[in-house]
């Protein structure tokens, strides 16, 4: 590459430029040397509690000790790895969970029994509260939902 | 290739007039002579002041004051990824951000820069070396381990001792008569708020000094003819020069900062006592052998009383140099004042060397 660069201005004006270029490129590759030498462990610091949220989203399953005992017609908010979640107990006593971040524009939602959907007060974005399906508003997808097992004492929740 | 950068160089120097200033720093000229090597430490001192900046900045991503202190340091020692270097980086450059300064001063002292019109450079020297040891007082004790905490008492226990005033000047810079969570949150506020505010625009008016009358040249170089004074251009030779040794500034950081890491020791403990050993950081280690000598050569709060009285006596002469030392206003070698620098190194070395000595 040093070749390359330093050829034609050589062949143009002699040995001087040559040797100036193959200067200007060495201390250009040092430079750049240093900058990632101090960029790199800038970047890493920076970047230690996104690396680490990574590592903690990466759970396949959450266990909700007691959450077997909520009532029915009720909602539970957990965390699934560093994300909200919410396990949905029915009146009709089947159990859902969804991811709780709204799709259009990421707030958290909330269970509405009274009106029967789960609803987003951002942008009034609405959900069915038994499939995750966007039923109302911008809301462009439907909650990503998630496989629940109810057991006496917990209630494990996996992904789909 | 060549049409694009020129044309841009072009736009940008029309709006932001770029060509003047590097005609004037062109046109600018550096003395050089057998004592320029001592030019540069003003530079390294800046060099090393930015660095603090940005390793500051870095740590107060992480850094939480008051009753987490010591958890967030730890948390940045052990857990975040190369947060041991930066935490260290800034440790280490403060430490030689100090050195530079010293060295700085005792070359503008025995080249004798500070004669007129060169007053206010050495007065706002002073300033700025006075703010950096607050600095580095204030910053030592925000990690909240053993060592900062009783270095942080006894060191409030100095202006303590004044008589009247002394008690209550120290409660209000701790927040309280113990050193604690109040402390280190007032610390913060003081080592990354005040402080900088207070620094960065004397360092500006301090920078400006120096460009305004130029660098100062020692009697000796005063003395030779104008036609054999020799200088060269501050852009590019000085500056390459200059960034040269940033470079190496830089090399010694990071060697220093990786090889040896910043210790983070325990967490302090109202009821712990001391641990043995315990000593001052390097930079008040001579005050601290002065305090120490009094107090055993004068009864009880005498000594310490005389220590202090001595010290600040030494910083006012010291201040006021410039004023008194009128043998080499006229351009003269002025020897009185060559040996009130070497007396004030020779106090400032032996009584360091004598505090290590007596750990």
């Amino acid at each position: 590459m040093n070749d390359d660069t330093a050829t034609p201005e050589a062949a143009d004006a002699g040995n001087e430029l040559g040797r100036r270029g193959f200067l200007k490129l060495a201390v250009g590759a040092v430079g750049a040397c240093y900058a990632a030498a101090i960029g790199y462990p800038v970047y890493k610091y920076l970047a230690s509690p996104a690396e680490a949220a990574a590592a903690m989203s990466a759970v396949k399953e959450v266990s909700l000790k007691d959450a077997d005992r909520i009532p029915a017609g009720t909602a539970l908010m957990f965390k699934f790895g560093t994300r909200p979640a919410m396990l949905i107990h029915h009146a009709d006593n089947t159990w859902v969970a969804f991811d709780a971040v709204c799709t259009h524009l990421g707030c958290t939602v909330q269970f509405d029994p009274a009106k029967g959907h789960i609803s987003c007060a951002c942008h009034g974005g609405e959900y069915d509260p038994t499939t995750g399906r966007n039923i109302g508003g911008p809301p462009p997808r439907p909650l990503r939902s998630f496989v629940v097992k109810v057991e006496t004492g917990a209630v494990l929740v996996s992904r789909a | 290739m060549n049409n694009r950068p020129t044309s841009f160089y072009a736009w940008m120097d029309t709006r932001l007039g770029l060509s003047d200033v590097l005609a004037f720093a062109k046109k600018k000229t550096v003395p050089q002579h057998r004592h320029s090597f001592w030019y540069y430490w003003g530079g390294i001192s800046l060099f090393l002041f930015l660095l603090q900046a940005v390793t500051g900045i870095l740590l107060l991503v992480y850094y939480r004051p008051g009753p987490e202190a010591y958890e967030s340091v730890r948390q940045i020692t052990y857990q975040i990824q190369f947060g041991w270097l930066v935490r260290s980086a800034h440790s280490w450059s403060g430490n030689l951000m100090l050195v530079a300064i010293f060295v700085h001063m005792f070359s503008v002292f025995f080249m004798k820069a500070y004669r007129t019109p060169r007053e206010f450079g050495w007065w706002t020297g002073l300033a700025l070396l006075l703010l950096t040891m607050v600095f580095g007082f204030s910053g030592y004790l925000l990690p909240m381990n053993e060592l900062a905490f009783f270095a942080t008492k006894v060191g409030l226990e100095i202006p303590g001792s004044l008589p009247l005033i002394g008690e209550s000047i120290s409660n209000l810079v701790r927040g309280g008569p113990e050193v604690s969570e109040y402390t280190v949150q007032r610390f913060f506020a003081l080592h990354v708020v005040v402080l900088p505010a207070l620094f960065i625009p004397l360092l500006g008016l301090h920078l400006w000094l120096v460009q305004k009358h130029g660098n100062a040249v020692p009697p000796s170089e005063e003395a030779k003819p104008a036609a054999a004074r020799r200088t060269v251009p501050f852009f590019p030779n000085f500056v390459m020069k200059d960034l040269a040794m940033w470079l190496i500034a830089l090399n010694v950081l990071a060697v220093l900062a990786a090889m040896f890491p910043w210790d983070l020791g325990n967490q302090a403990d109202l009821l712990k006592p001391a641990p043995a050993g315990i000593h001052p950081e390097w930079y008040f280690m001579s005050s601290f052998q002065v305090l120490k000598l009094f107090g055993a050569w004068f009864p009880g709060a005498v000594g310490e009383g005389a220590g202090i009285v001595l010290f600040t006596l030494g910083l006012v002469l010291w201040f006021l140099l410039p004023l008194y030392d009128s043998s080499s206003a006229s351009g003269q070698r002025a020897r009185r004042a060559t040996w009130f620098g070497f007396l004030a190194l020779g106090v400032l070395l032996v009584t360091t060397i004598w505090g290590y000595a007596n750990l």
